[in-house]
């Protein structure tokens, strides 16, 4: 039975599989578009910007009305009310109005009784353009002064005069690029018209009160008049946060003007082309340092290339300069970040919402520092470390819960670093071909939404006479197990069997306002909500109880299944059955806000983090050096999740983002033209890792501690976190290519990802450095 | 006018008028509610859609790993399918699923599916999955596990016995040995079982179509938006699939699937078993043949640069007869065949190489497994002691079309292997190569790809390790 402390639930957890892992593996678990179609369904595609920008001069549809099974053509000129999808800033167009600003935009929305029908026809449009100048790339946008925002300043003492008074100093950059979410169920909503104004949308999103809302603004109705539902999506990662928006826009519109349900299923290549991506960055740094490589000084600029819209840019970016501190003590630090405006399909979330490139930034620093002075990169990462005296970021946040030193110290000391970096040594003496490295690298990652009022959640529970429950909060689940951690939180407060909790569908008619689930947040926030409500119910239940049986309510406890009375003991669905005749309310909303964060974003100052989940890992790996191909050999992680809500959840969550931050930083590369046409648009041409891509060793151990925050089971947030774990790959990587020359003074030039040319170039340049 | 039959959990599913290319997938989810079977890609390189088909194999059946969403239906007759539903219910599920469900194998949950059927091929031991789990599930992507658990699974649980009686004896009862004919409106389709009755087809109808696996013109379908009026499916014609493997070498027929070829090709030569297995995933071997993958044309094709090298003529066949020629001399320039609208591929013959021949085979691409070459080259030395008397070297993915390197080879024949000779060999790949740069590849990079095939050449004979993928088998 739940303590009133949530974070003093039961001890430990049960891993408690996925609650739909059956449904899963028998192919019954239903995702939006594995609902029966009725028949008068109407399937939906856009016709699509061919230039990156331009002003339409004409737009020609007689050949997409004509088209086949086409039912129904519209244009920016067919929409009432709000033609915006876009969480923030209202610039993103749902179909273009007057000028397009990236290649793919959508310019006008076919529906039709089939799909292949829909997509058939959109190809037909004939679309005049009068091509105006077009800023693609970082450099591009730089050079015309091209912004989302102002360029943001976050600094603590003075970065030049310490930089001049250094020891040692270096200057360096380099290029790192976005990523796909390829999240496996590509867009999709299905809008259903219902009586007097309604609006149902089934959407596959991350965020179905924004979906609500756009949809709303859109068919000049209220809130109240939409209804968005999701019960499940096939993987999101970020990339269901704000741009699930569009199609379920899409769908809506379609709906209300012909009064038919619509779906909305986007093919892979178009999702791929019209969706947002992680944001490319470039960076440059200039760092002094002392000579045991711990950094006295540095300037860092954070260039990104956020596209054609707002989006999330401002916060994505915000977080990449939370994180370029990552567990190290900048003492004199300047970070400068730019945030460029192109003509490219606008960057969004992904899992680590500027995280890891901020991080990726500080750690390649590391190795550089390490690399000048010649010493192991271990020690340099170790100098730098936060710790009693040095324990104030960048930001000026208070670390009180830093643990990077023992828990690199002991997976230091398990993954055998030192032995193995000595037998790597040796291998690269006697080997001309094939050359290894090793790294670890840490990764501290703060956890809230650093837009501080989206910290915050609600939650639905119904307790049903029959000692039946039902859950409801405002989180959507994308895979990570948050629908399973939430029953589990409601099960422990009424001490019942998790089997006994009905999950249902997020829906924004049953919790309402609800905050996108992102930011790693969805069990602290809803666990905490459903906590809160159950106690609400169990409270009325345990006053009812001693009131019934005539003792105090200490004497009434929920155990097992049951309830003890005094000296009585009673089923719970007994008691619930007694209580709804006694005419005691068995339904409660709960609600919860973090505590103890405010952040002055103006000033870059402030404690915009509730904690900060930790971990670090050791990657080993090889390359040829002929073919400027690699292979990941080896890993070894260790990484914090407080005391874990659910072990097997957890470590799955570690695994799946560690393999896709490798991902991310080895074979998927995104390859635009000098049109602004992205050419890596499916599978076959964008690679995300396979299974043979995953080391063949990977060990992943939990820290053995617990939040030093109340979070419900003292337990912290796994979304995210892991998916740095992947730059000890990218570190590792430099050490293999710096054995081609092992007596420079210099880290090779690698960019992310690291493919076979880019490494074969990396070899190449270190050679002639 | 006949439709298409195949068996589905034991019945018999009949549809009178099919398009030639509806897909599998779409027939599933679309018309039979079975939704469980996902589409990720629509192209056959994410795996969701992987269903199992059987067909007849004398008094067995071939099970085989598809992807559905690339399947048209008029390839599904005759055969048998089973789908995800067709396994274990939510409450008793197999042994494998039941082990997927309890370890934390689904996180999303969309690509489960179609793990779950690719790994239910090795349960009940389907052609070409006596592989390692990670090269079964290589055509399989999952975007959440990090596929740990995944493998974990599949290593885990036991084989399942299959009793195929029921399903054989059905198959003989839908099988024919005609000509299979169908259509939709003027759109028409044929499955010829014999090369003869193929021959004629052809000389009736120019204009088809061929289709054998269908994992190149699935996309013309399904990402072209493409109609396509007649198709000639040559999957059912017997003559076609066989291999003959003698001293003298290999003759493969053009359908032969990859998956079917695969141990062949090995016995050939080392590299070529590795080639093979990096040509797609699992799925796509199971669709895709030799013959498709030479008549395509692709100026990348994995097979056709290694065969090129090792020697491989190409059969040609039509109602007129039969003509033979070099495999390099059917690749005539980017797009276009050495192939009359009339003939077909018949056969692939691949001389057995000496047992002194030196010989390297390598692709190279961003990715291990089921990726597209960026280079794919193919090295066979001739030698006569310390001295290389024939030299065939040949590349795709350096020009329009796979092609042999003359002057590289001319650099390298009459010479002994020394680094001096490899050095001028890799010198001479410039007058052999200027190569595009696209998505795959700069040309810069590509040229120096090429180069390190034969450099990895003269690095494994003089016996320094060059293996990444050995070095990786000692972390197993």
């Amino acid at each position: 039975m739940a303590e009133r402390d949530p974070g003093l639930l039961a001890c430990t957890k049960p891993s408690n599989p996925h609650d739909s892992a059956a449904l899963h593996v028998s192919g019954l678990a239903r995702y939006a578009d594995d609902l029966p179609e009725p028949a008068a369904m109407l399937h939906l595609a856009f016709g699509q910007s061919k230039e990156a920008h331009a002003r339409i001069t004409a737009i020609d549809l007689a050949a997409v009305r004509a088209a086949p099974g086409v039912v129904a053509v519209y244009t920016a000129a067919d929409i009432s009310g709000a033609n915006d999808v876009s969480p923030v800033a209202g610039d993103d167009r749902l179909l273009a109005d007057g000028e397009v600003i990236c290649v793919g935009q959508p310019i006008f929305l076919v529906a039709a009784t089939s799909q292949r029908a829909a997509r058939q026809a959109a190809r037909l449009g004939e679309i005049a353009y009068e091509p105006l100048p077009a800023h693609l790339t970082i450099a591009d946008a730089r050079a015309a002064a091209s912004l989302i925002e102002p360029t943001q300043r976050m600094a603590r003492g003075d970065a030049a005069a310490a930089l001049a008074q250094a020891p040692h100093r270096l200057t360096g950059g380099f290029d790192m690029g976005g990523q796909d979410h390829f999240y496996l169920e590509g867009q999709v909503a299905i809008a259903t018209p219902g009586e007097d104004g309604q609006m149902h949308v089934l959407s596959s999103t991350q965020h179905p009160s924004e979906v609500q809302h756009l949809v709303a603004h859109m068919l000049c109705r209220r809130s109240a008049d939409v209804t968005v539902e999701v019960r499940r999506m096939g993987g999101a990662f970020g990339g269901k946060e704000t741009q699930a928006a569009l199609f379920a826009a899409a769908a809506a519109l379609v709906a209300d003007k012909t009064g038919r349900p619509a779906k909305f299923r986007c093919d892979r290549d178009d999702d791929m082309v019209m969706t947002g991506k992680r944001h490319d960055f470039r960076v440059d740094y200039e760092t002094g340092f002392d000579a045991q490589g711990r950094v006295l000084a540095l300037k860092l600029r954070l260039a990104s290339r956020c596209g054609a819209t707002v989006d999330l840019s401002p916060a994505i970016n915000d977080r990449a300069m939370f994180h370029a501190d990552n567990c190290y003590h900048l003492p004199a630090i300047e970070i400068i970040s730019e945030r460029l405006k192109t003509h490219t399909v606008s960057a969004t979330a992904f899992r680590g919402f500027g995280g890891p490139q901020g991080m990726l930034a500080i750690e390649r620093i590391m190795d550089d520092v390490a690399a000048h002075l010649g010493i192991d990169p271990i020690d340099v990462r170790i100098a730098n470390l936060y710790g009693p005296g040095r324990d104030v970021t960048p930001y000026d946040m208070q670390l009180t819960d830093n643990i990077a030193p023992q828990l690199i110290a002991r997976l230091r000391a398990d993954a055998r670093y030192d032995a193995r970096r000595q037998a790597i040594a040796a291998f690269n003496a006697r080997n001309p071909v094939l050359k290894k490295g090793i790294a670890l690298t840490p990764v501290k990652f703060g956890i809230s939404f650093t837009t501080t009022h989206l910290n915050q959640a609600g939650a639905l529970v119904h307790v049903y006479a029959d000692g039946s429950i039902q859950i409801n909060h405002g989180g959507t689940e994308m895979g990570q197990g948050l629908y399973i951690k939430v029953a589990q939180v409601v099960a422990d407060v009424f001490a019942v069997p998790v089997g006994q909790v009905r999950i249902t569908a997020t829906r924004t008619d049953k919790v309402p306002n609800t905050s996108a689930t992102a930011a790693s947040s969805g069990a602290d926030l809803n666990g905490m909500a459903a906590y809160n409500a159950a106690m609400t119910i169990r409270d009325r239940l345990t006053a009812f109880a001693a009131r019934s049986f005539g003792c105090g309510e200490k004497a009434v406890r929920f155990s097992d299944g049951a309830v003890q009375i005094g000296t009585e003991w009673m089923g719970f669905g007994d008691l619930c059955r007694k209580a709804h005749m006694g005419r005691i309310s068995l339904s409660s909303t709960g609600y919860y806000a973090t505590p103890d964060i405010a952040y002055d974003r103006a000033a870059h100052k402030g404690r915009p983090f509730y904690y900060f989940a930790y971990g670090a890992a050791v990657a080993e790996v090889a390359i040829d050096t002929l073919t400027g191909e690699h292979r990941v050999l080896a890993v070894d992680i260790l990484h914090d999740v407080g005391k874990s809500l659910n072990p097997v959840i957890d470590i799955g969550q570690i695994e799946g983002g560690f393999l896709q931050g490798q991902g991310w930083l080895t074979t998927e590369e995104l390859v635009w033209d000098d049109k602004g046409r992205l050419l890596t648009h499916s599978p076959a041409t964008y690679k995300i890792p396979t299974a043979s891509d995953r080391p063949r060793h990977l060990s992943i151990q939990l820290w053995d501690g617990e939040n030093v925050q109340p979070t419900i089971n003292r337990s912290k947030a796994v979304g995210e976190p892991p998916f740095m774990l992947a730059i000890s790959v990218f570190s590792a990587l430099h050490q293999a290519i710096a054995a081609v020359a092992p007596d420079k003074r210099a880290l090779p030039p690698l960019d992310a990802p690291a493919t076979p040319e880019r490494i074969l170039r990396a070899i190449a340049d270190h050679r002639a450095a | 006018m006949s439709g298409v039959r195949f068996l589905l959990d034991g019945g018999v599913v009949e549809i009178a008028q099919v398009d030639p290319t509806a897909t599998l997938l779409d027939h599933l989810r679309y018309r039979l509610g079975r939704t469980g079977t996902k589409e990720g890609c629509a192209e056959g390189d994410c795996g969701a859609c992987t269903v199992l088909v059987g067909e007849l194999d004398g008094d067995a059946i071939a099970w085989r790993a598809l992807n559905s969403c690339i399947l048209f239906l008029p390839m599904l007759h005759g055969k048998a399918l089973l789908t995800v539903e067709s396994l274990g219910k939510e409450d008793a599920l197999t042994p494998l699923q039941a082990c997927m469900a309890a370890n934390g194998s689904s996180q999303c949950g969309f690509c489960t599916p179609g793990f779950v059927m690719s790994l239910h091929g090795r349960c009940i031991g389907a052609r070409g999955h006596d592989l390692p789990v990670a090269d079964i599930v290589a055509g399989n992507l999952c975007r959440c596990t990090g596929y740990g658990p995944i493998l974990e699974a599949a290593e885990s649980v036991p084989t399942l016995p299959q009793d195929d009686a029921g399903t054989v004896a059905a198959l003989r009862g839908i099988a024919s040995d005609q000509t299979v004919a169908g259509g939709d409106g003027a759109r028409r389709w044929f499955i010829p079982r014999t090369a003869t009755a193929l021959a004629d087809l052809l000389a009736a109808h120019p204009d088809a179509r061929l289709v054998a696996g269908a994992t190149d013109v699935g996309l013309w379908v399904t990402k072209g938006l493409q109609t396509l009026e007649t198709l000639i499916f040559i999957g059912d014609i017997a003559e076609l699939q066989a291999i003959a493997e003698g001293p003298e070498g290999l003759t493969v027929g053009a359908g032969v699937r990859y998956a079917d070829a695969h141990a062949a090709f090995a016995r050939l030569h080392p590299d070529m078993g590795e080639l093979v297995r990096r040509i797609g995933g699992l799925q796509v071997r199971n669709a895709a043949t030799v013959g498709g993958n030479i008549a395509n044309g692709s100026p990348i094709g994995d097979g056709p640069p290694a065969l090129i090298a090792l020697g491989a003529s190409l059969t040609l066949r039509s109602a007129m007869g039969r003509r033979t020629i070099a495999l390099e001399d059917y690749f005539l320039a980017y797009g276009q065949q050495d192939r009359r609208p009339f003939e077909f591929v018949e056969s692939v013959h691949i001389p057995r190489p000496a047992a002194t021949d030196i010989i390297l085979i390598g692709k190279l691409s961003r990715r291990f497994d089921s990726d597209i070459s960026a280079v794919c080259g193919a090295i066979r030395l001739g030698m006569e002691g310390e001295r290389i008397v024939e030299a065939r070297v040949a590349f795709g993915g350096m020009a329009a079309t796979p092609s042999r390197a003359l002057a590289c080879e001319g650099a390298l024949t009459g010479q002994s292997l020394t680094q001096a000779t490899i050095a001028d060999a890799v010198a001479a790949l410039g007058e052999d190569y200027d190569p595009l740069s696209d998505v795959r590849g700069s040309a810069a990079y590509r040229i120096e790809a090429a180069a390190s095939l034969l450099w990895r050449l003269w690095h494994r004979e003089s016996g320094a390790p060059a293996s990444l993928l050995a070095l990786e088998a000692e972390h197993g």
